[in-house]
C-alpha cells in the first residue's frame, strides 16, 4: 500500500460548526490531516477549506464519499499537484544581530522573501511559496538560530481559467 | 395568508403539524418547557409522556420502522438531551428516520456551564445524519422542515434539532412552507443505465448467484420488486438481520439469514458464490466474518443509496448508487431482455449444492438435557401461535438471535431490531412505539431478562396511554450471550452474568407486571407453553408480560466465531459442515 498526499479542495457552506464536522469526520474515521486552512471565496456563502490527507488511493476515495455526506458540504476537488497552484506562508524569527544580519537578509534575499518586522536581536522573515521552498528556506536560516515560526496550511487552486465554485453553485442553483 | 405573530414554541408545533408528526414520544424539562404549553393545545399531534429519554427515543424508532414515517422524540437539554444519545446512536447504526427535538438552555448562556447545559449537538455530530441549533425563532419551520426531509430520504437517519429556550419564547411570523435550503444535499435516486445492463449482463452468466439482501430494501419498500427479480431469475435470496421479513421466509428461494448465527445454507452459499448481488446491504463484519475470507470467488454488484458504503468494506465490480426500489424496478426488464436474448446461465447445480446444505444442516436446536425449557422452543411456538401478521421487536442477544431464526417472518416491517448497534433495552420501548403506529397489529416485544431490566419501565407508558403490547421474556437468569461466549472462549468462568433473576427470583418479573399496570403471566414448562402464549393473546386492554423460566445454557447455533472465516462456521458446538469436494 502506498501512502500519498493528496490536496482536497472542499466547498462548503459558511455556517457556524461546519469546520467542526469536517476535522471531526477526518478524526472519527481515523484519517490524519497533515495541513488544513480556511477562508472566505468569492460568494459569501460558501468557504473553502485545503486539506492535505495522507493515505492511499482506496482510502482516500472513502474520505471524498464521507465528506460529500455532511449536508454542508458543497464540492470536493482533489488538486493534482502538477495541475494546482500550491503555497503556504511561513513567519519565522531567526536571531540577527549586528554579526550576522547581512548573512541573513542575503538569505531572505535569495529566495525573495520579505522581513516583516526588524529589531535588535532579531528579525521575522515572510516568505510564501511552495513547501518545498520553504522548507530549503528554514534549512538555510537554521544555522543562525530560529527563536520561533508559524506556518499556515496550505492552499490551492487549479490551474487555468476553470473554476470550481461557480461551477458548484451552478449545480446548486440547479437543484434549488 | 395573514400573518399573525406567534411564538417560536407555537411555531414549532404548528411546523410538526404540518409535517404530518402525529405522535411525539418525550419527556418535558425546563428548557423545552415552553413547547410543552402549545403541544398542550395541539389536536393533530399526541404527546406520549414516557418515562426515559431513552424510551422515547427506541419508541420513535419503532414508530418509524412499522410505519415507514418519521418518528419523533423530544427531551429537555442536558441530561433528558443526553438520554437520547443511545437510540440516536442505534438510530444512525440502523438507518431509523427519526428526529430528535431538544431543548437548551438560553443563547446568552450557551457556553457558560449553565444549569442542565450540554452541548448535544456536539456531542451528537458523530450520531445524526445531520442536526441544527436554531439560533432565531424564524429559523424553525425550516429547520423542522428540513430535519424531516434529512431523517426521511437519501439513506435515512437520525436528525437532531436543538432549540435554546429563548428562541422558543421568541416571537415570529409563521410561513409554511418554507423553503428547503440544503444546497450541498442532493441524494442520487436513478442508478446509471450502464451500470444496470452490466449488472444484468454479470446476473444472467453467473453459475452461482446469490441476492445478499439488506436493510435498504425494507427502507426503499422495495420488497415486491424484490420478489420480482428473484423469481424471475431464480436466484437464491438470503436476507440480513435487518432484512428479515424483505423476502418470504417461506419462499423456496429463501436460504434464510447469513452471519454470524445464519443458517449453514445461507453462509455457505455466500462462501461459494460467483457473483453476490448486494443491495441496500453494507458487507458487515457480522456479515462477512474474516473480511477477506468472505465470499473470495464472487464478483460483486452492489446497489445502495449511500455511495460511502459502496467498496467501504468489499471492491464492488458493479457499483451502482441509487434508490434499490429504482435499481430492481430497472434491473427486471434488464434480465428480461438478457433472458430473451437467450444469455441465461443453467442453475440446477448450484441448486442441487445448496438444497444439499438445506437438507444436511438446517436451523435446529436439542432439547436441554437437563429438563429445563427450551428458549428457542417458546420463540418458535410464539411465531406459530401470534402468526405472520404480528410484529415482534426484539433486544439484543441470545433471545434476538434465536427470534430472528426461528420465527417465519413473511411479511416486511414485522421484524423491529437493533441490529448495528446492538442496544439492550432497545425492545419493549421499540414494541410500544409500533404499537402506537399501527394500534391494530398485534405487537410482540421478545425480551432476555437482562434487556428487560433496561427499560421496563416503559411498559407504565404502555399502561396508562392504552398501549397493549406483549413482552415475552425469554428468561434465563443470564446475560445469555455474553455467558455463552463465556462457555465458549472463556472456559466456562462466568464472570459477571448472572443476574440472579433465577437464584432469587429479583425482581419477580410477574409481580413488577403487576405493578407496572401490565398482565404478569409466568411459564416454566414446555407443556404450558401454548397455553400461555393463548392466554396473553386473549387480553387486548393491557399489557402483558410473560415470564418465560428457560434454562440457561441454551446457545446459539450456528455460530461463526468473532474474527474467524465464515468457512469455519459451526453448525453446532464442533460440528462443521463438510463440504461436497472437500478434504
Amino acid at each position: 500500500m502506498t501512502t500519498t498526499t493528496h490536496t482536497l479542495s472542499v466547498l462548503v457552506e459558511n455556517k457556524p460548526g461546519v469546520l467542526t464536522r469536517v476535522a471531526g469526520l477526518f478524526a472519527r474515521r481515523g484519517f490524519n490531516i497533515e495541513s488544513l486552512a480556511v477562508g472566505p471565496t468569492e460568494h459569501p456563502e460558501v468557504s473553502r477549506i485545503t486539506i492535505l490527507v495522507r493515505v492511499e488511493g482506496t482510502i482516500l476515495e472513502q474520505v471524498t464519499k464521507q465528506l460529500n455526506k455532511l449536508v454542508n458540504v458543497l464540492k470536493i476537488v482533489e488538486l493534482e499537484e502538477k495541475q494546482a497552484v500550491q503555497r503556504e506562508l511561513l513567519l519565522v524569527k531567526v536571531r540577527a544581530d549586528e554579526t550576522n544580519r547581512r548573512d541573513v537578509l542575503q538569505v531572505v534575499e535569495l529566495f525573495k522573501a520579505k522581513v516583516a518586522d526588524v529589531g535588535p536581536e532579531a528579525v521575522t522573515v515572510e516568505l510564501t511559496g511552495r513547501p518545498d521552498k520553504l522548507e530549503a528556506m528554514l534549512k538555510m536560516l537554521e544555522p543562525y538560530g530560529i527563536r520561533e515560526m508559524v506556518q499556515s496550511g496550505m492552499v490551492a487552486l487549479g490551474r487555468g481559467s476553470r473554476s470550481m465554485t461557480q461551477a458548484a453553485l451552478r449545480s446548486v442553483d440547479r437543484s434549488a | 395568508m395573514t400573518e399573525v405573530a406567534i411564538t417560536g414554541a407555537q411555531a414549532l408545533v404548528r411546523s410538526l403539524e404540518q409535517v404530518g408528526a402525529d405522535v411525539v414520544f418525550g419527556i418535558p424539562g425546563g428548557a423545552i418547557l415552553p413547547a410543552y404549553d402549545p403541544l398542550y393545545d395541539s389536536t393533530k399531534v399526541r404527546h406520549i409522556l414516557v418515562r426515559h429519554e431513552q424510551g422515547a427515543g427506541h419508541a420513535a424508532e419503532g414508530y418509524a420502522q412499522a410505519s415507514g414515517k418519521v418518528g419523533v422524540c423530544m427531551a429537555t437539554s442536558g441530561p433528558g438531551a443526553t438520554n437520547l444519545v443511545t437510540p440516536i446512536a442505534d438510530a444512525y447504526m440502523d438507518s431509523v428516520p427519526i428526529v430528535a427535538i431538544t431543548g437548551q438552555v438560553g443563547r446568552s448562556f450557551i457556553g457558560t456551564d449553565a444549569f442542565q447545559e450540554a452541548d448535544i449537538s456536539g456531542i451528537t455530530l458523530p450520531i445524526t445524519k445531520h442536526n441544527f441549533l436554531v439560533q432565531s425563532a424564524d429559523d424553525i419551520p425550516r429547520a423542522i422542515a428540513e430535519a424531516f426531509h434529512l431523517a426521511s430520504t437519501g439513506r435515512p437517519g437520525p436528525v437532531l434539532v436543538d432549540l435554546p429556550k429563548d428562541v422558543l419564547q421568541e416571537s415570529t411570523v409563521f410561513a409554511w412552507p418554507p423553503r428547503l435550503d440544503l444546497p450541498g444535499y442532493r441524494p442520487v435516486t436513478r442508478p446509471p443505465g450502464k451500470q444496470i445492463r452490466e449488472a444484468a449482463r454479470l446476473i444472467a452468466g453467473a453459475r452461482r448467484p446469490v441476492l445478499y439482501v439488506g436493510g435498504g430494501v425494507l427502507k426503499a419498500r422495495a420488497t415486491a420488486e424484490l420478489r420480482q427479480l428473484a423469481e424471475l431469475t431464480g436466484i437464491p435470496v438470503v436476507t440480513t438481520l435487518m432484512a428479515r421479513g424483505a423476502f418470504p421466509d417461506s419462499h423456496p428461494q429463501h436460504l434464510g439469514m447469513p452471519g454470524m448465527h445464519g443458517s449453514v445454507s445461507a453462509v455457505t452459499a455466500l462462501q461459494k458464490a460467483d457473483l453476490l448481488i448486494a443491495l441496500g446491504t453494507r458487507f458487515d463484519d457480522r456479515v462477512t466474518g474474516k473480511l477477506d475470507t468472505f465470499a473470495p470467488h464472487a464478483a460483486i454488484i452492489h446497489a445502495d443509496i449511500d455511495p460511502a458504503e459502496i467498496g467501504k468494506n468489499r471492491v464492488a465490480d458493479v457499483p451502482i448508487v441509487g434508490d434499490v426500489r429504482e435499481v430492481l424496478l430497472e434491473l427486471v426488464p434488464a434480465m428480461e431482455a438478457e433472458f430473451d436474448a437467450d444469455h441465461r446461465a443453467d442453475l440446477t447445480g448450484w441448486w442441487r449444492q445448496i438444497d444439499q446444505w438445506r437438507e444436511t444442516y438446517p436451523l435446529g436446536y436439542e432439547e436441554p438435557p437437563d429438563g429445563t425449557l427450551a428458549p428457542q422452543y417458546v420463540i418458535e411456538r410464539l411465531g406459530k401461535i401470534a402468526g405472520p401478521e404480528t410484529i415482534f421487536a426484539a433486544g439484543v442477544g441470545q433471545h434476538q438471535m434465536w427470534a430472528a431464526q426461528f420465527i417465519g417472518y413473511e411479511n416486511p416491517y414485522t421484524w423491529l431490531n437493533s441490529g448495528g448497534a446492538g442496544t439492550m433495552g432497545y425492545a419493549v420501548p421499540a414494541a410500544m412505539g409500533a404499537k402506537v403506529a399501527c394500534p391494530d397489529k398485534l405487537v410482540w416485544a421478545i425480551d432476555g431478562d437482562g434487556c428487560f431490566q433496561m427499560t421496563n419501565q416503559e411498559l407504565a407508558t404502555c399502561a396508562i396511554e392504552g398501549i397493549p403490547i406483549k413482552v415475552a421474556v425469554i428468561n434465563n437468569g443470564n446475560l445469555g450471550m455474553v455467558r455463552q461466549w463465556q462457555t465458549l472462549f472463556y472456559s466456562e468462568r462466568y464472570s459477571q452474568t448472572d443476574l440472579g433473576t433465577h437464584k432469587h427470583r429479583i425482581p419477580d418479573f410477574v409481580k413488577l407486571a403487576d405493578a407496572l399496570g401490565c398482565v404478569g403471566l409466568r411459564c416454566e414448562t414446555k407443556a404450558d407453553v401454548d397455553a400461555t402464549i393463548e392466554k396473553a393473546m386473549a387480553i387486548n386492554d393491557q399489557p402483558v408480560v410473560v415470564d418465560f423460566t428457560v434454562g440457561k445454557d441454551a446457545m446459539v447455533w450456528p455460530m461463526v466465531a468473532a474474527g474467524a472465516s465464515n468457512d469455519d462456521i459451526e453448525a453446532a458446538r464442533d460440528i462443521r459442515p463438510v463440504y461436497e469436494g472437500d478434504e
